[in-house]
């Protein structure tokens, strides 16, 4: 098992969101502090440490375990990779889409890297799991003895605001079990109108923080075309010190709470109070009636 | 259930010596009996247990509903009852357990389903197939290790007929196309692969694995008798005596002393399945002109298809003991002509004498003794006339997985007072037995040593107690001698410490 003094945490969010992105900048920044790494990407797309490492996707543990017969195949070094300031990257990967169990996969994988002392000499472990907790291997990171602080990455979008109630609802499910505590929403701006409030209101309703507003800027794209994080292709540029000073708050972080996630109809009202959604008495009289019956109005569509 | 200690040792109040008798006195019975459940579990499992009444149509019990956690029940999987049951004794196929090791281990000749032929050449019967899926089949799916396994069997194995799937339950889990790779593998090897999703987590016993592998053969044997009859290439001129013998399992050779009398009467068995059956007896068995169906429970569905998609009727009968065997000869003669009506008369009494000398031989050494009776598909009922045959009495008889059809069925073959316990636990059927002190205990494998270690004689009535076969005539002469040396073996005046008999004072 692994040692009680290091943080472990882990990232989650909708799908698409930039949950790799603002979790490998943030560990850049917690690495140029002095901070010992080790990245565990869960997701079987295996792009959770591609901008540490300049790499496409490494040497996944199930790819290798896979091709040379069972897990207990394989040794430690061939899947954990040191990138950017000695960050240590290792893969869980899985199988392609539409076979197979990707959630098994991930337990298999953290299994084998804590049998293997993979949880060593190290202060941060962070995990970055895939979109939504959909079954229970993707709750393995948020189980007893594995992350204790969950940051969820989110933007003033719909979608993205249920997704992360949602996952609220996970954690509040394991917080008593297994003590795992909500640590702040991280807001990955698209730029939607009022979305700090927004996103303020949302975490206050969550019994948390936004911890930071991460503004949207082209040079992410930039540096991730290079497989490069902001604050290793630009450390002077603006968005640079975003990132350092996300790092910054999440290593201060002392507020860890137990969620409470909301309703549906609780966060849609919450939609419509900032304008994102209509209120559902404006569109009531045409819910379920096809264009014969009722046309569409002009200015409504 | 493991009941509370303080019940363990307190003394059962109605047992003290007699037996129960009255069904006042059961019905108290299975009370007290429940009354260490949990208030919860005592409501659902009251409804599975009754008294039965004489004129009833019903035995009165509720029955195929989700077992009790922790009740200690009988029952299987659905994997069991396609693999075990319906689709293991087809012997010319090969079987594949597919998934982890454990469930093909396990079920290795669980059933002694006897045939003819030369395992590992063209039978396969008592060989164990298995995927044994390891954790990377799960996580990256195991669609083309099966395929492997396909093809590796058709080269060890050329003469096989065709290849069944049985899902085990991770199949099912990760969502693995099995279909698939059954088509496409059929394609190539030009032979019958068969995908059966008899994962073990669906249903509630076995029962549903029977449905599910009938359905199977519905889809992937039919289909090609139908193509076959069409391009003239099934094999048989039909004939006016051809019939099928489905839902024997020949145990022991079960189906063979059955088999005998039908051929005797002049009828012509053109299939027989799945015990000692081959895959193109199922096909066949789409063009007899009646289908005999044995166990009922679990062959009844491919029966009513095949009466609905080819009109041919089917019956159920029951081959324990002379006189349930008369009244099947009879009853099946009558659906053909004269000829073969005379022709069971004759073998009716042609048997006979050889059924008299047995019952001389054994009635007056059985008299009288009473049975309890716990098993599976059918022989909770099937088997009661046998016993009648003899002069013993049934004062209990329940099955694992049977469904109110069961029961309904049930209830033309028993007594008033008959007690009657559906998916009974193993501490309900401990107490019952104390409270009702049977002569004679037949159930299965899980129950015997129980019921041995309390000095009580026991028959196994799924496995025959690696005796049989105990259908037909000769399986009758074969039951008695069983019985008897069950009820009179001199091993039970042994049973129990010389100090506790009052010896050696």
């Amino acid at each position: 098992m692994s040692d009680d003094k290091i943080r472990q945490i882990a990232f989650y969010g909708k799908g698409g969101i930039g949950k790799s992105t603002t979790s490998q900048n943030t560990l850049a920044g917690l690495a140029e502090l002095g901070e010992r790494i080790m990245i565990v990407g869960c997701d079987p797309k295996a792009d959770s440490t591609r901008l540490m490492l300049h790499s496409k996707a490494q040497t996944t543990i199930l790819h290798l375990a896979a091709e040379r017969g069972a897990v207990e195949d394989i040794e430690l070094e061939e899947v954990l990779l040191t990138g950017y300031k000695d960050v240590k990257c290792v893969e869980s990967g899985g199988p392609e889409p539409g076979v197979g169990c990707a959630g098994r996969g991930i337990i298999t994988a953290i299994n084998f890297l804590e049998e293997n002392g993979a949880y060593e000499d190290l202060d941060f472990v962070s995990y970055d799991v895939l979109g939504d907790v959909v079954c229970g291997g993707f709750a393995m990171p948020i189980r007893e003895g594995k992350a204790q602080e969950i940051y969820i990455v989110t933007s003033g979008e719909m979608m993205a605001m249920y997704a992360a109630n949602n996952i609220a609802r996970g954690i509040l499910k394991y917080a008593h079990s297994g003590g795992v505590r909500l640590g702040g929403l991280i807001c990955n701006s698209r730029n939607v109108d009022g979305e700090v409030e927004l996103i303020e209101t949302l975490a206050a309703r969550l019994n948390t923080q936004m911890i930071h507003f991460v503004p949207r800027d082209n040079i992410v794209q930039h540096a991730e075309l290079r497989r490069m994080t902001v604050i290793e292709y630009a450390p002077t540029s603006a968005q640079a010190d975003e990132y350092r000073t996300l790092a910054q708050k999440i290593k201060d972080n002392t507020k860890l709470t137990i969620p409470t996630p909301i309703t549906m109809d609780e966060l849609e009202d919450l939609l419509v109070e900032f304008g994102i959604l209509g209120d559902d008495k404006e569109f009531e009289h045409l819910v379920g009636k096809t264009a014969d019956e009722v046309p569409v109005l002009a200015g409504v569509a | 259930m493991t009941p509370p200690v303080e019940t363990l040792t307190k003394p059962t109040t109605t047992s003290v010596d007699l037996p129960i008798v009255t069904n006042e006195e059961k019905k108290a019975l299975i009370k007290e009996v429940l009354e260490v459940y949990p208030d919860k579990a005592q409501k659902k499992r009251e409804k599975h247990l009754n008294v039965y009444e004489e004129g009833k149509s019903d035995c009165g019990v509720k029955s195929n509903i989700k077992s009790i956690p922790g009740s200690m029940t009988t029952r299987g999987c659905a994997y069991a009852g396609s693999k075990g049951v319906v689709w293991g004794p087809i012997k010319d196929m090969i079987h594949l357990s597919h998934g982890p090791v454990g469930c093909g281990y396990y079920s290795w000749s669980g059933r002694r389903n006897y045939y003819i032929g030369t395992t590992g050449i063209d039978t396969f019967g008592t060989m164990q197939f298995t995927s044994d899926f390891q954790e990377r089949d799960i996580v990256f799916g195991g669609d083309k290790k099966l395929a492997k396994l396909i093809n590796e069997i058709e080269e060890l194995f050329p003469l096989n007929r065709g290849v069944s799937i049985q899902s085990e339950c991770p199949i099912g889990l990760i969502g693995d196309d099995i279909e698939a790779v059954a088509k496409k593998a059929a394609k190539d090897l030009n032979k019958p692969v068969v995908p059966v999703r008899c994962e073990g987590f669906r249903g509630v016993s076995q029962s549903l694995g029977h449905h599910i592998a009938n359905d199977a053969i519905r889809d992937y044997v039919f289909p090609r008798a139908d193509k076959a009859k069409k391009e003239g290439t099934l094999g048989v001129e039909p004939g006016p005596y051809d019939v099928a013998i489905i839902g024997d399992y020949n145990i022991g050779g079960d189906a063979w002393s059955s088999r005998i009398l039908l051929e005797e009467m002049g009828l012509r068995i053109v299939a027989q399945w799945s015990g000692d059956g081959t895959f193109n007896e199922m096909m066949l068995s789409s063009q007899v002109k009646l289908n005999l169906v044995h166990c009922y429970r679990s062959m009844n569905y491919i029966s009513r298809h095949m009466e609905e998609t080819y009109g041919i009727p089917w019956l159920e009968y029951n081959f324990f003991g002379p006189t349930e065997i008369a009244k099947s000869l009879r009853t099946i003669a009558a659906k053909f002509d004269q000829t073969i009506q005379d022709n069971a008369e004759k073998v009716i009494a042609k048997y006979e004498a050889q059924c008299q000398a047995v019952i001389d031989k054994y009635r007056h050494r059985l008299e009288g003794k009473t049975v309890a009776l716990m098993v599976g598909g059918l022989r909770p009922r099937h088997v009661v006339p046998a016993f009648y045959d003899l002069g013993m009495k049934l004062i209990g008889t329940g099955y694992e997985f049977g469904h109110n059809d069961d029961y309904k069925r049930t209830a033309d073959h028993v007594e008033d007072g008959t007690l009657i316990y559906d998916d009974v636990s193993a501490y309900e059927f401990e107490e019952f037995v104390k409270a009702l002190k049977p002569d004679l205990i037949a159930s299965g494998i899980k129950e015997k040593y129980v019921f041995q270690k309390m000095a009580l004689p026991f028959r196994q009535m799924h496995s025959w107690d690696y005796s049989g076969p105990y259908h037909g005539y000769d399986g009758f002469a074969i039951f008695a001698r069983d019985m008897d040396l069950a009820l009179n073996s001199p091993t039970w005046s042994l049973i129990g410490a010389p100090w506790s008999r009052g010896e050696g004072e």
